[in-house]
Parts: C-alpha cells; structure tokens; sequence
C-alpha cells in the first residue's frame, strides 16, 4: 500500500528540528511562495493573468511577484480567459512553463475550447513533440459569500478532461508543494485552490517546506475504522470535523485527501474502504456527473466484497451555484456528512474484523449490529 | 511615411507617455486591394518564377488531393483549389526559424514551405491527428477548430521575443474564423504586446455555406486590424507577386519589432467546403465562372509569358514537377498507413496514469487475440488448401 500518512492540517506531528522555524501561514501565502520559487528555480516559468501584476491578485497570491521578477515573467494580460491560455499554448510551444490564473472559477469558461481543444491533448496529437507544461490557476468553490459566478465547483469539468492532471490541496503544506509539483509538471496541470481555505493559517515552514506526496497520490488524514470518508479541497476541514463529531458517537471515520482527481489514486482509497467496510465521498460540486459518482463507481468495483453498504455521497445540490445568502443551504456540512454515515446500514452489517489497519493508533473497528 | 516603415522596439509595457492612437489612417488598409500583377511594378523574376512553379504544384495538389478523397484515400480533403497564390506565398515568405500556424485548408502552405504532402495530409487521411513533428518542422499542427490557433502564434512569437530570439509566426485563418472569440482575443493580445505576427485572413468568401456579408458588417476584414492598433492590408488573394510582396513586407516589419500585422487576401474557394458539401445550395454557377477568370496560377502565367520569363518549354517543365509531386503522392497514399494501436495510448501524459495503463494493456490482449484468431484461420486456410480441411 502506498498510502503516506500526513498530520492533519495544524497536528503537531513533526520533525521537532523543522518545527522551530514554523509559524503561521495561510494557503494564499503558501502558494505566493511557491510560485516565488517556481520562478527563482526555473527562468522558464511564467506568471500571467488578469490583475497578477502592480495588484499581486485579487487574492493577492501573486504580490510581489512582478517586482521581483519583472513584468516580462508577471504579466498583466489584457482581460480575456481564451486569449490567456491560448497565449500561453504558444509559450509553452516554445519551452516556457506558463502559470496562468483564472481570476475565478466561473471566469475560466471562457477558456474551456483552448483547454479542451488544445492543452488536453497537444502532447497526445503531435505524438509528444509539443508537451504542455502549462499550470492553471482557479481560485476555485464557495463559502466565501461570492456573488453570482465567483463559486462553482467546476473540477468534473477538467477531470472529464483526457490529458489533464487535475490537483487541489486542502492544507498549506499541499498547496506548495502541490503547486511546485504542477509547474514542475511537463504536462498540463488544473490546480484548483479551495476559496475559503485561503486565508486559514497552519504552522509551516516557508524556508524549509516538507516533502509532500506527489501528484497522483491520496493521503490518509485521519485513521478510522469504522468507515471512510473520501473527499478532497474544500471538503477536507469538513470531514475532519465530522470525523471528530462521529468520534463522541463511537464511530471512527477514517478520511482520505485525494489531493489529486487526476490521476486518482484508486489504491489508496480501495485500501481504506476494504479496512472500513463503508464510504461517504464528500464534494461541494453538482452530485450528478459529479466525481463522487466517479469515486462511488470505482470503489464499488474494487470493493464490491468488502462493502456493508452503498457507497454514499455528500454533493451540492444540483443547482446552479445559489446566491450568498443561501450557500449555507447548498454546501455540505458537518451535519449532512454525519447524516449519511448514519445510512451505511449499520443495523445489517456483519463485523468488521479489521480496526482500521492496526498501524494508525485507531481506536478499534465498529461493531456491526448493535 | 507609413505605420509598416516607423521603426519600433519590442515591447510588453506601453512606452512612457504612450496616448491612444487618434489617427487610425496610418493603419487603414486601402480601398482597393494591393495588386502587382498586371501593373508595371518592379518584380524580381526570380521570386515571380519560383511562385510559379510552387503555383503550378499547388494547383496539381490540390487536384491530387481532391481525386484522393473521391478513391476514400481521404476521410475529407477541405480543397484550397483558387487559394493557391495566398497559400504558397505564406509557404514562401517565412524563414527556416519563423513559425507557421495552417488552420486545416492550409495544407498547401504547409507544402509549399517544404514539408512532406503525405505527413501534412495525416490529420484528414485519418490515421494520426498530426503527421510531422511540429518542433522539427516549425509548422503547428493544422488547426480544426476554428482561430483557435491564432493565441498560440502570438504566444509562440512572444515566447521567443522573451528568449531574445528572432522568430516572426504567420498564422493563417478564414474569413469565418474572423468572427470567432479566439480571432480577437489573439489580435488583441498581439497587438498590446507588440508580438511579431502575421495574421492572414484568407477570404475565400464563405464559411461553409454562409457568405462573407453574414459574417460581417466591416468595410473589410483587414479594417479589423485598425481598433486593435496595429496595420491592416488588403490584397488581391489571387494575385501571388501582391500577396508574397505584402505578406513579406508584414513579416519583415514585425521582425524590424514593428508588431503584427493583418492581411487580408481577397480570393475565393473554386471547390465546395469540403467532398461533404454541396456548394450549388448557396452559390451560383455565374460566381464561380467569374472568379475562375480571376485564376490565380492563370494571372501568373500571364504576367510570366508577358515578361518574357516563361516560354512553352518552362511551363511544361513546371508541369512535369507537379505531376512528379501527384506521382508520389498516389504511390503512397495507396498505400494503407501503417497504424499503431497502441499509440493510442502513447502520449497522453508523460507518465501514464495506472488507469491508462490498465486500459493499455486490455488492447494489448484484444489485439493479441485478434492476431491469433488471424494466425489460426490463416493455418485453417492453408490446410483447405491443400486437402486437408476436416469437417467444421
């Protein structure tokens, strides 16, 4: 099994030498420094988009970038998503790495043609003559009291994609290295940054970051074995309070991060339901033709033995991305979790004789019939 | 003096004091197309000639290339039979370094700058989307979808200004394409960051079956260039000596770092669309009669034969290269490709995903066992064949 076991986000599970230079850092700044190393490392690596420039984004992840790099690596692009990626095909034709930002998820599809007609599958066209080390940028899911078209969930579009990696970390560590990990990338990367998890701060080290799982890789943030919570983004900090809150009731939810649509990491996700037994995928976007159908469909394909129950799913709603005053309603909370772990047939269920895997200080398995 | 001759450095940034430009004249393009053939204009014979011979061939490809698809040796061959001149000028004009950008009818400029006619028909003959190594050839792969590919040439010619790099791209797109997003957006982008780039519109007068006046209220497609900021010409399309003289004059001014440039070549499609279409729907018989008066490759014989620089004997020996080119072209497009299926799964990432791998080796087994299948029944046949066939 090649599941690597991470601290969940602020645990206190870490090299004590390293620990020493940490201190508070939100996602956004994660992301502004690794875009800094990404250029300082590589000249070939360029930032461009709407606003990127004198503003540093309108979340101010690309500050200072232009100054210290110039306005020919950070690029104020005039305002057009097609053009911006379109452009950056060309680039990328001529060995530069462009890193382009979509302002925001909604503002991206605009670009859908060059991304899907072009980006997706130059490499594969042109039998690998023309890879596309392009990284996209989008600001990406609600809870942030965005108005209309700044909180779609759009990662079922770009992970129906052929020939894109689709990536989104869910804690600072991830989302540099995450990040460094897609520019690094000969291949196109969507890196979808989860909105409302900007601004949440968790001791990191910005001088001497740890070495995360690559791109391609689930990671286990929580041991359980009473059930697997499977999510990712924006979903993570909701599960894992949810895994806490099923804990006073007994039940020990392991969480798996996915970290990454594209590839998925079907391993690690059927390892944990075969120690579990029972499945929730957690996601904010559309339910229908959503990943967690995806997901579901997998895991029962893999898993079909070992299952209790149906593989579950938490989505939004399928509607279209409500106003601000509303999300509360659409996006899936803590209580909506617990709800379906409620459904996973704990009544007919036999015993699960594992507890989780045995090596992750779980608590014990669930005992299946009362 | 005009916008093409003032001197301008490469830039990303306005320059300092920089103020809009409140005299478009410099940028209009003409009222009449540019023309040289006929006039009493100075021409090198040399380049007149070479467009000749190229003409001459870019006319019996097209020819080749339509009687191939007619055989089902071409899934579709979308002719540029009345293009020609606009097509081989934009094959001629580019250095070895430059970059060209064909959208699917441009095959011929593809050919024209000296690629292989047989890899340049892949993407239509069906058996891989792009025949030739782009970074080899320096020719993008063609372009389906339409002025999607007008982006990546500014991006490409930006890139190499970047790196210091002298690389001017020509990027070829429809009178269709004009009306497209990605048209403006890449106009728009090249003109802001002064990119060395040529956009060729080749008005042939329809996009599939719609005419240019519902496609647009312009007074022309190379007005188009005047609100972005940068020059627009317009040329008679048919006319090779205007078109390679304007085309090279706008490559050779964004090379100078005077940007881009747009051209608008007025010509017009002989063929239909495509072997797909029926142009009688929508245009007349008399239209066409009149543009094939205005025959490119015939407006160049003339003015050859009245210059005293091709006689009967050069024609026929222009004749004889071109039937060389069809020659080689039948010999081996008759030829079934050969086809890899499991490239299908080469090149999708640079590392397969362990999806794509499993899916890999599920072909891997299905072709397998069709080769046996093959194997046994070739034996079975064999053994038929000389008696031995037991009951089945």
């Amino acid at each position: 099994m090649s599941t690597v076991d991470a601290a969940a986000p602020g645990g206190t599970d870490t090299d004590p030498g390293a620990a020493a230079a940490r201190k508070p850092v939100s996602m956004a700044q994660a992301i502004n420094r690794a875009l800094r190393d990404a250029m300082a490392a590589d000249p070939a690596v360029h930032v461009m988009g709407e606003d990127v420039g004198a503003l540093g984004g309108v979340f101010r992840v690309t500050d200072g970038l232009v100054r210290e790099f110039g306005e020919d690596r950070c690029t104020d692009t005039p305002l057009a998503e097609a053009g911006i990626l379109g452009t950056a095909v060309g680039m990328a034709m001529y060995g530069l790495r462009p890193v382009v930002e979509m302002q925001f998820d909604a503002f991206a599809y605009p670009s859908f043609e060059q991304l899907i007609s072009h980006v997706a599958r130059m490499r594969n066209r042109t039998r690998g003559a023309l890879p596309m080390p392009v990284t996209i940028r989008v600001p990406y899911g609600g809870g942030i009291g965005g108005v209309e078209h700044h909180s779609d969930s759009s990662e079922a579009y770009y992970a129906a994609t052929p020939g894109l990696h689709v990536v989104t970390p869910a804690t600072v560590a991830d989302a540099y290295g995450l990040l460094r990990a897609a520019v690094a990338s000969d291949d196109p990367v969507v890196f979808l940054e989860p909105k409302r998890l900007y601004w949440a701060k968790e001791e990191w080290s910005p001088e001497a970051p740890e070495e995360v799982p690559g791109i391609g890789r689930a990671v286990v943030r929580r041991r359980g074995g009473s059930a697997t919570l499977i999510t990712y983004g924006p979903s993570l900090p909701v599960c894992l309070a949810a895994a806490e809150a099923a804990r006073e009731e007994g039940r020990h939810l392991e969480v798996v991060d996915l970290r990454s649509l594209v590839p998925f990491d079907e391993e690690t996700v059927a390892a944990s339901v075969r120690r579990t037994g029972r499945a929730v995928v957690v996601h904010e976007s559309a339910g229908f033709g959503g990943p967690g159908g995806e997901i579901a469909a997998r895991v029962t394909e893999r898993c079909f033995h070992f299952l209790e129950a149906p593989v579950l799913r938490v989505a939004g709603f399928d509607i279209p991305y409500p106003p601000p005053m509303l999300e509360r309603h659409h996006l899936p909370g803590v209580e909506r979790v617990l709800d379906a772990v409620a459904r996973l047939q704990w009544e007919s269920g036999w015993t699960m004789s594992g507890d989780g895997g045995g090596d992750g200080g779980t608590e014990g398995g669930e005992g299946g019939g009362k | 003096m005009t916008v093409l001759e003032q001197p301008g450095a490469y830039r990303l940034a306005p320059p300092p004091g920089w103020r809009p430009r409140l005299d478009p004249a410099p940028l209009l393009p003409d009222a009449e197309p540019f023309r040289l053939l006929g006039t009493d204009a100075d021409l090198d014979p040399e380049t007149l000639t070479r467009l000749y011979r190229e003409l001459v061939r870019g006319r019996r490809y097209n020819e080749q290339a339509t009687a191939l698809t007619k055989q089902g040796r071409l899934a579709v061959y979308p002719s540029s039979a009345g293009q020609e001149a606009a097509q081989v000028a934009a094959g001629l004009v580019l250095a070895e370094r430059d970059w060209l950008f064909p959208s699917y009818r441009d095959t011929l400029s593809a050919v024209a700058r000296g690629l292989d006619p047989v890899e340049v028909l892949s993407l239509l003959r069906g058996d891989w989307h792009s025949g030739y190594d782009p970074r080899a050839t320096r020719v993008a792969p063609l372009c389906t979808p339409l002025a999607t590919h007008l982006p990546h040439a500014v991006g490409l010619a930006h890139a190499a200004r970047l790196k210091g790099e002298d690389v001017v791209a020509l990027a070829l797109v429809g009178d269709g394409g004009t009306s497209e997003g990605d048209f403006h957006e890449a106009l728009n982008f090249a003109a802001v960051w002064h990119a060395p780039v040529v956009f060729l519109v080749q008005n042939n007068g329809f996009a599939i079956s719609v005419p240019l006046a519902k496609q647009t209220a312009a007074p022309s497609l190379a007005h188009k260039a005047v609100g972005y900021g940068m020059p627009g010409r317009l040329v008679d399309g048919n006319d090779a000596a205007a078109m390679h003289r304007a085309l090279g004059d706008a490559v050779a001014h964004a090379r100078r770092g005077g940007g881009p440039t747009l051209v608008e070549a007025v010509t017009y499609r002989i063929e239909a669309h495509t072997n797909a279409d029926d142009a009688t729907r929508y245009r007349t018989d008399d239209e066409v009669r009149a543009w094939r008066e205005h025959d490119p490759l015939a407006l160049l014989e003339r003015e050859l034969r009245s210059r005293g620089l091709l006689d009967d004997a050069g024609a026929e020996e222009a004749a004889r290269d071109a039937e060389e080119l069809a020659a080689g072209m039948r010999d081996r497009m008759n030829q079934d490709p050969e086809l890899r299926p499991m490239d299908l799964f080469a090149d999708v990432y640079a590392e397969p995903t362990a999806q794509l791998d499993a899916q890999a080796a599920q072909l891997r087994a299905e072709l397998d066992a069709e080769a046996q299948a093959a194997a046994e029944s070739d034996t079975e046949s064999q053994a038929e064949a000389r008696g031995e066939g037991g009951a089945r």
